[in-house]
Parts: structure tokens; sequence; C-alpha cells
């Protein structure tokens, strides 16, 4: 059906523009770019005349639609200084530097600037929160990434490994245990309180190496099933985390209170740099002293992290470690073969994804400055998955479109299409009245991500941006056929 | 003989009640070439994946080079130095010959994670030089200037030269070749005995071979054994196995001894 679809508008289109003269030969005869820029060209006539008669019209959407138009038509991949393709990482970088100075054209005073223009039906561009939930869940997407993407390990309990970075978070920066009283470089804690309190940076790390500890144990029992058995099983032990972390009140009946049942850790320490870098280099002492500013100073770190996690992510794909994650991927039983212990290097992409969705827990966790057992639920980890599989298995920039399009349709997209929709057709709409009970739209979340996921899969299942190894895989097949007793 | 490099005592396979190898004493010696034919079903391949570590056996031991690796798992038999190719090929298919051959290095090459995400002088040294030996190998086995292309766009003789060069990288003592030949037109199957016999000269590979191309088998061996039925039914010469009748029974039936 997918094909007769796509087959049938394309004829449409090119036969309409053959009346015109551009038949689909000449269009081909023309040179990569011209054919790109023409493309690039009309989309953003289409998005502008949008934005211009359906939603807020500003000028700066003429910037913006510039700024695409010179990143998306040159091909900087050829470019090359001194042998060496450098070319390459231009888009990224500009891309970078747009994120990061994101605060400063498109917020002002923790809203959203005035002076950006807003899309039809989705509204106004993200505000600064959002953005900060973009990034972190960019760090768990890119983690998952390493099993889902990389070694082909379907993992439906990535939630368990978010779980354990915010709680580990919980335990070491707030006075979850109040009978201990350890300071180690905390920010903004009001003297004499209880409790752990460790630098939140330290905490980060320490998020991360616990939860890829936690990682190993779930990984050494389960990674030794296949397919469909892993992935049940995986679903398990992120259903397993959880309910300790809700049930955790009063670990074994012993009155040890290991998690605070349902109402979570609250409040989580803040991150910060010290009073002595504030004065010394003039960075924030403490992100909560920094008011309607503070969304900025989260959004910054994260892009660092994100930006670490695509370092590690890259070095270690293109590594020993990475060719045989692609490997087994690929053909178990020959990877096997070819001396690459399997178990271990299973165990090594499992603990890899864990720490980063360790790292990117603990973040979160003291951004919302709290663990609450209500985040942590089995739609999480299907979430991430979608995230994963709508940017494109094993692409690094395809999974981070994925992790902010869905994070941002989840934070605030939704609810901006919701009421755009009320607004026009829900009561006493401006249009007419289709409905007459305000209808909830993010109330149907998960059914919209459902109904994307399945259109993903019908007409492009290598994902939005896949990477070409996968793309290649979902329309030719691999031919991993089990042997028994394999499993090593 | 010279010493044994691989052996086996009493190796048996059940699937269920089925025996598919059933109490195989074998050897092969160092330096050596042996084949391993028999009739379809004979077991040949199952033998061969427990020889590898793919298939635990039932009962019975497998030593290589006096080491004792009965159930270790397969990549042992491979960092202790036993390479194979696969009789349906299984290459990474979406991967190209020169990832293809260093993943065949992974046991022989050592940096860790985090000598990889740091990127240190040791790593990219590594990697260099694996890319080169890599290249190497790809043109000794007759590949060169294929490096870059996706194992699945390689024609089926190129895959089955990849599938070599890749068992080659994990730098065996012992290279087992299931069926190499299969599927190849005589010339290439004559270019391919030549090979083998290079291999051993060359590099001073032992070699074991699933064959059932008899020309193949008697050209280059120096040992054939004959499984049926997962027995072993005899073992020695080409000359000696060719005239063997119960190989001649199993082959041809018992009607072809008779007459």
């Amino acid at each position: 059906m997918r094909r007769r679809v796509i087959a049938g508008v394309g004829e449409g289109w090119w036969a309409l523009l053959g009346t015109f003269g551009l038949t689909r030969a000449r269009w081909r005869e023309l040179p990569r770019i011209a054919r790109r820029a023409v493309k690039a060209v009309l989309w953003l006539v289409v998005g502008l005349l949008l934005i211009a008669f359906l939603g807020v019209w500003e000028w700066s959407a003429l910037a913006i639609a510039a700024v695409v138009l010179v990143l998306v038509v040159p091909d900087y991949g050829r470019i090359t200084v001194r042998g060496r393709r450098v070319g390459r990482f231009i888009v990224p970088a500009a891309v970078l530097v747009l994120a990061a100075t994101y605060p400063f054209y498109a917020s002002s005073q923790g809203d959203v600037s005035p002076s950006m223009p807003q899309l039809p039906i989705f509204g106004p561009v993200p505000q600064m929160s959002t953005m900060v939930g973009m990034a972190v869940f960019s760090i768990m997407a890119l983690g998952l990434n390493f099993v889902v993407g990389y070694a082909g390990l379907l993992d439906l309990g990535y939630v368990a490994f978010y779980a354990m970075g915010s709680y580990t978070a919980g335990w070491f920066a707030s006075s979850q245990f109040s009978k201990q009283n350890v300071y180690f470089g905390a920010i903004g804690v009001t003297p004499g309180l209880t409790g752990f309190h460790f630098s939140i940076w330290l905490v980060l790390l320490m998020a991360g190496i616990a939860t890829a500890v936690i990682g190993i144990l779930i990984g050494l029992p389960t990674l030794r099933l296949r397919g469909d058995y892993l992935a049940i099983v995986t679903l398990g032990f992120g259903e397993i985390l959880p309910q300790i972390a809700r049930n955790g009140d009063n670990l074994f009946g012993t009155g040890f209170n290991l998690t605070n049942g349902t109402g979570g850790i609250t409040p989580i320490d803040p991150p910060g740099f010290g009073s002595w870098l504030h004065h010394h280099v003039g960075l924030p002492a403490n992100f909560l002293t920094l008011g309607t500013n503070s969304d900025r100073a989260f959004f910054w770190c994260a892009l660092i992290l994100v930006l670490l996690t695509i370092f590690a992510s890259s070095r270690l794909r293109d590594s020993r470690l990475g060719r045989a994650w692609i490997a087994i991927r690929e053909d178990e039983v020959a990877a096997a073969a070819m001396g690459v212990p399997l178990m271990r290097t299973k165990t090594w992409a499992y603990a890899t994804g864990a720490f980063f969705g360790g790292v990117a827990g603990a973040y979160y966790a003291s951004y919302v400055s709290g663990a609450f057992p209500d985040s942590f639920f089995f739609q999480i980890s299907v979430f991430i998955l979608c995230m994963v599989i709508l940017g494109g298995m094993g692409n690094i920039w395809g999974v981070i479109f994925g992790a902010c399009f869905l994070t941002y349709l989840n934070l605030e997209g939704l609810s901006n299409i919701g009421g755009w929709l009320n607004n026009h057709f829900g009561p006493g709409g401006s249009d007419f009245e289709l409905w007459h009970k305000t209808l909830d739209v993010p109330e149907y979340a998960y059914g919209i991500y459902g109904l994307i996921l399945v259109i993903v899969m019908l007409f492009r299942p290598e994902g939005l941006i896949p990477s070409s190894r996968r793309a290649a895989e979902f329309h030719e097949g691999v031919h991993d056929q089990p042997l028994y007793d394999a499993a090593a | 003989m010279a010493d044994a490099l691989l052996q086996t005592f009493a190796v048996r396979k059940e699937f269920g009640g089925l025996v598919a190898v059933d109490d195989v004493d074998f050897i092969v010696p160092e330096g050596s070439i042996v084949s391993l034919i028999g009739p379809n079903g004979a077991g040949k391949t199952t033998f061969f994946n427990m020889l590898t570590g793919v298939y635990k056996p039932t009962s019975g031991r497998v030593i290589f080079a006096d080491e004792d690796l009965t159930n270790r798992p397969p990549h042992v038999f491979t960092q202790r130095g036993i390479g194979r190719t696969f009789q349906n090929i299984r290459l990474f298919q979406n991967m190209t010959a020169l990832e293809n051959v260093l993943v065949g290095m992974h046991t022989r090459l050592k940096g860790n994670m985090f000598e990889a995400i740091a990127r240190t002088p040791r790593v990219r040294h590594e990697e260099r030089d694996a890319r080169a030996v890599a290249r190497e190998l790809l043109e000794y086995s007759g590949l060169s200037h294929k490096d870059r292309e996706i194992g699945r766009n390689l024609s089926y003789g190129d895959q089955r030269r990849l599938e070599v060069a890749r068992a080659l990288a994990t730098q065996p003592k012992l290279l087992l070749l299931d069926e190499p030949t299969a599927g190849m037109n005589p010339q290439e199957t004559a270019e391919f005995t030549t090979f083998v016999g290079k291999l051993r000269q060359d590099r001073g590979l032992t070699v074991l071979l699933i064959e059932h191309d008899m020309r193949v088998v008697m050209g280059v061996s120096d040992r054939v054994t004959v499984l049926d039925y997962g027995e072993k039914i005899a073992e020695g010469g080409p000359l000696e196995i060719q005239k063997n009748e119960r190989v001649i029974e199993a082959y041809l039936g018992s009607a072809a001894v008779t007459s």
C-alpha cells in the first residue's frame, strides 16, 4: 500500500510539473545544489505563508528562513581543509550555536520572546523549560540508542535507569537520610540541613556509575536471551525498579525509608558552581538564585551534557567496541565465531546506555527538584524508544531529533495544538463549533504517539534521519538465524 | 605424524532423540590439511560447530593445542586460534568489507571503551595498524580495492573470499572452512584449491575443510575423515578413502559395492 501511495502522489506531481515544461528528466539534469535550493525555497515559502496567514507574523521569521536556507542548501560535507573533511562539522556546529544562543533570541524574562513568529496550530516556539526537557531526553534517547540502535537489543525497561538516576540524586543531594549529615561541595543548602548533600556535578557522575552497575546486574541474567524474550524480561525489570521506588518507604518491614514511597524525594539540591567560581569566573553560584534566568543555566548545562553524550556516542560507534556491537546486531553467531565475547559486549552496551540514562535522570531530578515515582511508568520506556525509532535507530542526529520533537509535543506542543483546536472548533469556537465540550488533547498523548509511530513504520521504517546501515537493514533485511546454544 | 593441533574424544551431540554426532574421535595434525566428508545430513556441520564452540557437545571433549576447550564459549575458541567460515555465508551484510575484517581482528586488539572515548595515542595507533593489516588481508584474499564495498553488494565469490579474509583476521592457527567451494564454478574452485595450499605455505596454517567436491578433497588433503549418520566410518589418506568400501557404500549405496 505504502509503495502505491507514494508512487501515486509522485506520478501526479510530475504530471502536473510536466505541463509547465519541467519534466523529471530535466529536473534530474540540474546540479544537486540547485535542486536542493529549489526544494528548500519552496518549503520555506510554504512555511512563511502559513505563518503569515494562519500564525502570528514577525519579521524575524525571514531571518529564521534565511538561516535554514544557508544551513540546508550548500553541500558542506565536501569541504576539506588539507585533506580532512571538516565540512561535515559545519552544520552540527551551527545548530549547536543556534541552540546555545536560543535563550537570547527566543526568550525574555523567562517567557517566550514576543519577537518570535508563531506557527499555526503549534503556536509559539518552545519555552526554556521545554528546551531543558528536550536536552535531557536527548541524553536519555542517546543512551537507549547504545542498546537499541547500536547493539540491536530491544530494551523495554529503560525507565528503570531513569528512575535509578533520579533516586541517586535524591539520596545524595537531599535531606532524605535525615540521620546522616554529610556535605561535599553542595551548593545553596541551608546550613544545618540534614542528609547527604553532594555537589550535583559529582552526583551526576555517581548516578551514572550507580545506574551502570544496576544495568550490569540486570544485564547479566537477561542478556543471554534473544529478541522478544529479552524485550519481555527488560520490560519486567522496568516495572520492578519503579515498584520498589513506589513501595520503598519501609524496606522489608524494617522501617528503613529508602525512597519515601509515593511522596517521592523532594526537594533535591539545585546545581551551582559555588561562591569561589562565582566571584572569580562569574559563573552562577546557585541556579535557583537566578530567578527567571535559572532555566537558561539549566539549559546550557544540559546542552554540555548532550555534547558529551554525542561525543561518547560517536567515538564509541567508531571504535573496536562499536564495531562489535554492530556485528552482534547483524549476526550474533558470526560475531561470536569472530571472537566477539557476546555477553561482555552486550553488557557493555547495556551499561553504557544505563550510564547516560542515569546521568539524565539525576539531572532532571535536580531540575524539577524531586524524584517522584509517578514519573517512572512503563509509558516512559516506550516514549524513549519511540524517540529512537522515530528519529532513526543508530543515527545520533536522528535520535536527537526524535527526542526533541517528541519531548516538545509532550511538554508543550500537544497542549498548544489542543488550545488552537478548542479556540477554533471547540465550545464557542471562532470558526465553527465542531464539539461542545473542551477537548483535552494531551489526554490522548500516547494515542497520538502511537499513531505517529504507525505512520513512520509504514512509510519510513528506518526513521526520519536513519543511519545508512540501518536503512539498508530495513529494506534488505539481515539474516540472523539463531543457532541453539550460541548464547555464551 | 606431527603433533595433534586439534583433537576430539568421543564427541557426541544429540538434538532431542536424534544423535547428530555419535562419539567421534578425531585428530587434526599440526600443519596438515584435513578434509571432512560425508553424505548430506551426516553431521559434518554439527561437528564443525562443536569444534568452534557454537554448539556444546552433549558429551566428549574437544582439545585444542593441549587445552581442553569443551563447553567454552565460541569467542574463546577464536582467541585460542580457531578461525572459521560458514556454509551459508554469514558476513556482516551491512558493514563494509574492511569493517568485516576489522571485526575479525576483535580479539587481537586491546583498546577498551574508555580509551576509545578518549582516543588515546595507543588506540589511534592500534586502529591505524589494524586498518593496514585488514587491507593487506583483503588484498591477500583477492579483494584489493573492495575495502569500502558493503558486504551485501559483493559478488558471491567475493563474499566467500571475504569470509576467508575475516577468518584470517582472527589470526588462527587452525582454519575451518565449511564447504568453501559451494556454488563456485570449476575455475573458481581450482583457484580456491590453490589458495588453500598457499595458506598453509605462507602462513603455516593448519586447515580443516568440509567439502563435497571430490576433486578439491583429493587434490589438497593429507587426510580425509568420513562421517555417515553421525558416525566416523573411515579415516586415512585420500587414496585409501577412495577405495574404502564403507565410504563407497555410504555415498553410492550398497549395490555399488557388490556389483
